[in-house]
């Protein structure tokens, strides 16, 4: 599988991201500064975790804006697969790629812990090692993640099977509406989600249920 | 604005925290009245806070060297060897009275420096640590600092992408006009990568990089060395504003530059920014910089030299350019959108002259603003030492099952979970061990080897007994590293004193570092950079003594560490280090009988190292199942957190022993260590041959935690009351 991960100032967990990819596809992805305006031809292109321009203005609108995007739009419309994970899934809504708005925390404060996840949809690309039903661990650690969308998009969003995951077992760490923690696009090919399944696929991470995912897209492209 | 040339009253002498004896030193070593630049680049230079000069007499009797130690004290952070040609690099350092005064951004920017200390070093910043202490839990102003703090510490750290994997969280009611923010970083270098502050070469370029220069700042070392009063208002606009987008770039800045080859000498604008740090520069190198104000980036208009030169903005660094890479080196820091701009010259006349709209504003001889600093033996006096007080007289509680309950649910006990899930602890996804451990843990990224990390220090020890006090912080640091499997390398100290004015508070300081020196001597725990934050007083009263202890251990094999949660039912709980009866000074006696008496528990550090190297040995060779050390609260607590990490029971037997003295004496150099039931009877041969004093004392097991006789808990309970206070004090 051929990836490349868009580097943006402010970028923090592009290394995590890069780390996973490499371990569970065997590839290393290209690392793509954001001032470029053209994306390798690759399978998958993920915006990482961390704060893009401080996320001074609202999280993810000024890297909404950078000159990488249109190339990222590009993409998406071609029906490469897109990952934003944290910072890349306010990144995708702010950039009119997803629907609805990740606002302030409900408990207003950064919260870095580990959640339990269903699987609300296991007939995705991003999704379908996992199984129906699944409930797996992930880790979150954000400040803005409290998921909002308006009551026509959330039907939408319900009725078309687009979210892909949900907290938990009383897990939601940040007050989203329905407990969405990850929402794919119509065409199912673009995934943004708060939870970092890049931080929990090894040993050394307490666990693997994070490899899932990244597997998922792997036997999507190959198949 | 003040003009440079007005006349130096005594007045303005003393309110840049000059005594008069300090400026006629500087009468006599430039033979004329100083400028007000002048004065203010002295004062910046001559605070205790750059000069050091109350503590540097006692700061060189600690052991500063061994095999593993590449840099010791004196650079931006220690550096020592941990195998395969790659180095750590840590220090730790305080920002205790901006956060004080403004708790966000004090804090915020304490992290911020600590990281650039370790960065400008060509270190990557991998982990970072924070000891914070605040005043009684009902004070007024506690939680406003505590929200603050913390808020501040994680947001600088987590948009940065350092893991916050460990540190301290005490109150006091000697904190309550004082909190104390200590925080601490830890790089990964190669060892051939390191960059040092000594400039090399005359008529070089000297370039200034990073952020802007505003007003933010100006004269904050100076705050920073002065006792507070009811002015503490006043002193807010020294705080400085910290932008860790920009400190971000910074760092993967810097470490392009450094591969490029651009990099000749660099040095972080901290405490008293271009001053200190241009003087540093010149001076380790034997060579004078001048440098012309006019070319510095500012954010203000019309700055004055004197505010440029004492300006404290954050996200700032100073280096000599290699001139060949200069074309190279703009380049990297427009793309990532930084100031670059060459301000002076190192010049072969020892002089530090500054330019300023076509004036020289300031010309001083450069080394002598360093070398020729003053330097004092303060009186001190040896603080009395605490009656002894015997087991015997502390009487025991009604139920020692809810005096156990009582004290993990305590201020200083409870889980503080409230503030470390506040921090992102994951972030560059090596983290082996989050918070609440015995010590934070991170994996050298590529390489199968895993850095520990502690901070600790008992500040009621030391204020019984600042020598056995300072022994403890180091014992207990090097405890906890061994008891996550690591070997204890080296350590930095932060030492948070009162008034050295004082004789007491003097007395109190040289007898903290006379016992750190000895333990560090004792556990082969060199002191490798290290922090002095005196004059923590308010009102003339002083905090604890609080000289905090940060190590650092490396694991060879990271697979091979151990964690505090008891695992699986049937392990055998074995105590090594055997049963203590040491009140004194307890959590018990403070928060069950309300007393804070006694002396510390004395710290034997030939046991420490025995007892340590015993259970080091059972975590790598894969018998231990989980391992804790013995502190606060004593066999008791560390039992209940066991069981509450691992949500599993223990029944703990304790025939013929006094249950409150057995379960709650602080007594050192102790752990916990849980084995499979069948390993239980070699571990203890083995520990029979090695002189170390272990017994088995019950087993995992079941969902309640059974004190022999004296009272059963449900592992539930205990969960409860040790998650519950923090969040319900912050809601309160």
């Amino acid at each position: 599988m051929k990836s490349a991960v868009v580097v943006f100032p402010g970028s923090n967990r592009e290394r995590d991201m890069a780390a996973a990819l490499t371990k569970v596809s065997g590839t290393a992805p290209m690392m793509v500064w954001h001032q470029d305006t053209t994306l390798p031809d690759v399978d998958l292109v993920v915006l990482p975790g961390g704060f893009s321009y401080g996320d001074y203005l609202r999280s993810g609108a000024i890297a909404a804006r950078s000159p990488i995007m249109a190339a990222v739009r590009e993409k998406a419309a071609e029906g490469v697969r897109v990952l934003g994970v944290c910072n890349g899934f306010q990144i995708l809504t702010e950039a009119g790629l997803l629907p609805g708005a990740l606002m302030r925390n409900a408990g207003l404060k950064f919260v870095c812990r580990e959640v339990k996840l269903s699987v609300a949809n296991a007939d995705t690309d991003f999704t379908r090692a996992y199984g129906a039903g699944a409930v797996l661990r992930c880790p979150v650690a954000h400040h803005d993640g409290n998921y909002f969308a308006d009551p026509e998009t959330l039907a939408r969003l319900e009725g078309d099977g687009r979210v892909a995951f949900r907290y938990a077992d009383g897990t939601n760490p940040n007050g989203s509406v329905n407990d969405i923690a990850g929402i794919l696009n119509d065409a199912g090919t673009v995934l943004g989600m708060m939870p970092h399944p890049e931080n929990l696929i090894e040993a050394l991470h307490g666990g693997t249920d994070g490899r899932g995912l990244f597997e998922s897209v792997v036997t999507t492209l190959a198949a | 604005m003040l003009r440079n040339d007005i006349e130096i009253t005594p007045d303005l002498v003393r309110s840049h925290g000059l005594k008069p004896d300090e400026y006629q030193r500087i009468l006599d070593l430039i033979g004329r009245e100083p400028t007000l630049t002048e004065l203010g680049i002295f004062s910046a230079m001559w605070n205790e806070h750059c000069s050091y000069k109350s503590s540097k007499r006692w700061l060189r009797t600690l052991p500063t060297t061994g095999p593993k130690v590449v840099i010791g004290p004196g650079e931006n952070a220690g550096v020592v060897d941990i195998g395969d040609g790659q180095v750590a690099v840590f220090k730790m350092e305080s920002h205790n009275h901006p956060s004080y005064i403004e708790p966000y951004q004090g804090a915020a920017t304490g992290v911020g420096g600590i990281l650039r200390d370790v960065f400008t070093m060509g270190a990557r910043p991998i982990a970072a640590m924070n000891a914070l202490r605040f005043g009684a839990p009902d004070h007024p102003k506690t939680r406003h600092l505590v929200s603050g703090v913390v808020a501040g510490v994680g947001g600088y750290g987590n948009a940065f992408g350092v893991p916050t994997v460990g540190g301290e969280v005490n109150f006091h009611t000697r904190y309550d006009g004082n909190c104390l923010v200590n925080a601490f970083a830890l790089g990964l270098a190669n060892r051939d990568g390191i960059f040092l502050s000594e400039a090399k070469g005359v008529g070089l370029p000297v370039v200034y990089l990073g952020a802007k220069t505003g007003r933010d700042g100006v004269g904050g070392a100076t705050m920073a060395s002065a006792e507070f009063d009811d002015t503490i208002e006043e002193k807010r606009p020294t705080v400085q504003v910290g932008d860790p987008f920009t400190e971000k770039r910074l760092l993967e800045a810097c470490l392009e530059l450094m591969a490029s080859g651009a990099v000749i000498a660099i040095q972080d604008m901290g405490a008293a920014g271009l001053t200190c740090s241009a003087v540093e520069m010149g001076a380790k190198g034997d060579l004078g910089i001048e440098l012309d104000l006019d070319k510095v980036p500012v954010r203000e208009e019309r700055m004055t030299a004197y505010e440029m030169m004492l300006s404290e903005s954050q996200e700032r660094m100073l280096m000599v350019l290699e001139p060949a890479k200069e074309a190279e080196a703009k380049a990297i820091f427009a793309k990532w959108e930084l100031d670059f701009a060459v301000v002076g010259v190192t010049t072969d006349d020892l002089r530090f002259r500054i330019r300023h709209q076509g004036e020289v504003v300031a010309d001083l001889p450069i080394k002598d603003l360093g070398d020729q600093a003053p330097e004092y033996d303060r009186p001190w006096t040896v603080p009395p030492r605490p009656a002894p007080l015997h087991a015997a007289d502390v009487p025991g509680p009604a139920d020692v099952a809810a005096a156990l309950l009582s004290m993990i649910g305590s201020p200083d006990m409870a889980s503080r979970r409230w503030v470390f899930e506040q921090y992102d602890s994951l972030v560059q996804g090596n983290t082996a061990q989050i918070p609440g451990g015995d010590s934070g843990i991170v994996r050298v990224d590529g390489t199968t080897k895993g850095l520990a990390v502690s901070a600790d220090v008992t500040p009621r020890y030391c204020e019984a007994d600042p020598f056995e006090g300072g022994k403890q912080a180091v014992a207990e640091c090097w405890r906890n590293l061994t008891a996550v499997g690591a070997d204890p390398i080296a350590a930095t100290d932060n030492l948070n004193f009162g008034n050295p004015e004082k004789p007491e508070i003097m007395g109190q300081f040289v007898m903290a570092i006379k016992g750190i020196g000895e333990a560090c001597r004792a556990l082969d725990f060199p002191i490798v950079s290290g922090n002095v934050s005196l004059y923590n007083e308010t009102h003339g009263r002083g905090i604890l003594p609080t000289p905090a202890i940060a190590g650092v251990g490396l694991l060879p094999e990271i697979d091979k560490r151990a964690s505090i949660a008891f695992k699986t039912a049937g392990d055998a709980v074995l105590l090594v280090g055997g049963h203590g009866d040491h009140l004194g000074q307890s959590i018990y006696l403070r928060e069950i009988l309300g007393r804070e008496d006694g002396p510390p528990p004395p710290v034997d550090l030939a046991a420490e190292r025995r007892n340590g190297d015993f259970v080091r040995t059972l975590i790598r060779a894969g018998t231990a199942t989980a391992c804790h050390d013995l502190s606060d609260g004593g066999l008791g607590a560390a039992l209940a957190e066991m069981a509450i990490a691992g949500a599993t029971g223990a029944r703990i037997v304790l025939d013929g022993l006094v249950p409150h003295v057995a379960l709650f004496a602080e007594d050192q150099a102790r752990y916990i260590v849980t084995v499979a039931a069948g390993n239980a009877e070699a571990v203890l041969a083995d520990a029979r041959a090695a002189g170390v004093d272990v017994e088995r004392i019950g087993t995992v097991g079941g969902s309640e935690l059974t004190l022999g006789d004296a009272g059963t808990i449900s592992v539930k309970r205990l969960t409860d009351a040790h998650e519950g206070w923090f969040p319900a004090f912050m809601a309160g």
